[in-house]
């Protein structure tokens, strides 16, 4: 069975896309699938330092495309999991060199190595971000519950949607409960009722993810943390299975927070 | 909910509340290539017609397009009257 190809993007950056990719990738190759994660960034490439796997490039997308490697030369195997690899952007060319062509090409061979090819976009609308969805079969929308990042998500919707790709689903991230319950932050509700598209997951804000990009360790390798937790409910439901949504706005009463901290469980 | 505290509310909206309706109304420009001083003269029409025959709530009128475009028109009575001379 051919591989599915799910291309992350916003249009806004800085909204964790990389982060989400990487991470998607690691839960995904941890539940025993065979992925690829690719940056689709030419030039502002950063997936492989938030992977920790940036000394170990020796080609990338470019070289790939541009018949200097085959693809399996330019693809980095991520030790700290069985089936994980990484095909990185080119640093210093720029969004020129590959066209959309070359990617459904590039997906195509990955569709038939793997059974996930996860394919991190740029920022933005143009060329770039084109190149990304190109050979997508799926596409993921990250966005966080500011207006600006929602208002964007919105435009990428639409041009999606005028490609074909269907309307996407959706990842709401860096959600801060405390803020939603004050009334001062867009709920997971009211971000769904914008942007009318399904939802696919909600990862809380968490200190921990910092830590670990830090570290170049992707947070689903040391699963505790909220937002790890959060990522691994996504990686699940990508594969199929039906987990509930996360839900960081209504669970915490004072009773039930002060039972967590007796408990001391997360 | 007492009249009060509604007027509260209104005077009050969480800054969620106001980001939702900044997002709303800006994404009917984006979607549609509609300007916003075009929507004000739009509300501004619906509150003229409407008002003939009922008394509407301007400052709640609530302009919405979805994103299979549906534009949804919300707009409340104000409390005391659903009355009005028709003219």
């Amino acid at each position: 069975m051919p591989g599915k190809v799910i291309t992350i993007t916003s249009g806004k950056g800085g909204v964790g896309k990389t982060t989400v990719t990487a991470n998607l990738g690691m839960a995904l190759a941890q539940h025993g699938q065979r992925v690829a994660v690719v940056d689709a960034d030419i030039g502002l490439r950063n997936l492989d330092v938030v992977m920790g796997l940036e000394n170990r490039i020796v080609y990338d997308l470019v070289d790939v495309v541009e018949g200097i490697c085959r693809l399996r030369q330019a693809l980095i195997r991520d030790r700290r999991v069985n089936e994980l690899y990484l095909l990185p952007a080119a640093q210093t060319r720029d969004k020129t060199a590959v066209s959309p062509a070359d990617m459904i090409q590039v997906c195509e061979q990955l569709r038939r190595e793997f059974d996930y090819a996860l394919i991190d976009s740029p920022a933005g609308i143009e060329q770039g971000f084109q190149n990304a969805v190109a050979g997508a079969d799926e596409v993921i929308i990250v966005t966080t519950p500011e207006v600006s990042a929602v208002r964007d998500a919105d435009r990428i919707i639409g041009l999606i949607e005028a490609q074909e790709k269907g309307p996407g689903s959706l990842i709401i991230n860096r959600l801060k409960p405390d803020m939603v319950r004050r009334g001062d932050m867009l709920s997971t509700e009211d971000v769904v009722e914008i942007l009318a598209i399904k939802l696919l997951g909600i990862i809380p804000e968490d200190e921990a993810i910092v830590i670990s990009t830090n570290r170049g360790t992707p947070i689903v390798l040391d699963g505790r943390s909220p937002a790890a937790q959060a990522l691994d409910n996504i990686a699940r439901r990508i594969m199929g299975e039906d987990i509930p949504m996360y839900q960081p706005a209504r669970e915490e009463g004072f009773f039930s927070r002060l039972a967590r901290m007796v408990r001391g469980g997360d | 909910m007492s009249a009060i505290a509604k007027l509260f509310k209104r005077k009050q909206p969480t800054s969620s509340q106001v980001a939702k309706e900044r997002l709303q109304l800006v994404l009917i420009h984006d979607r549609v290539k509609l300007s916003p001083d075009v929507l004000e003269r739009i509300k501004d029409d619906l509150v003229t017609t409407i008002s003939k025959y009922l008394d509407i709530d301007r400052e709640g009128l609530q302009i919405t397009l979805t994103q299979n475009k549906r534009l949804i028109v919300d707009m409340p009575l104000r409390e005391r009257s659903a009355r009005k001379r028709s003219g």
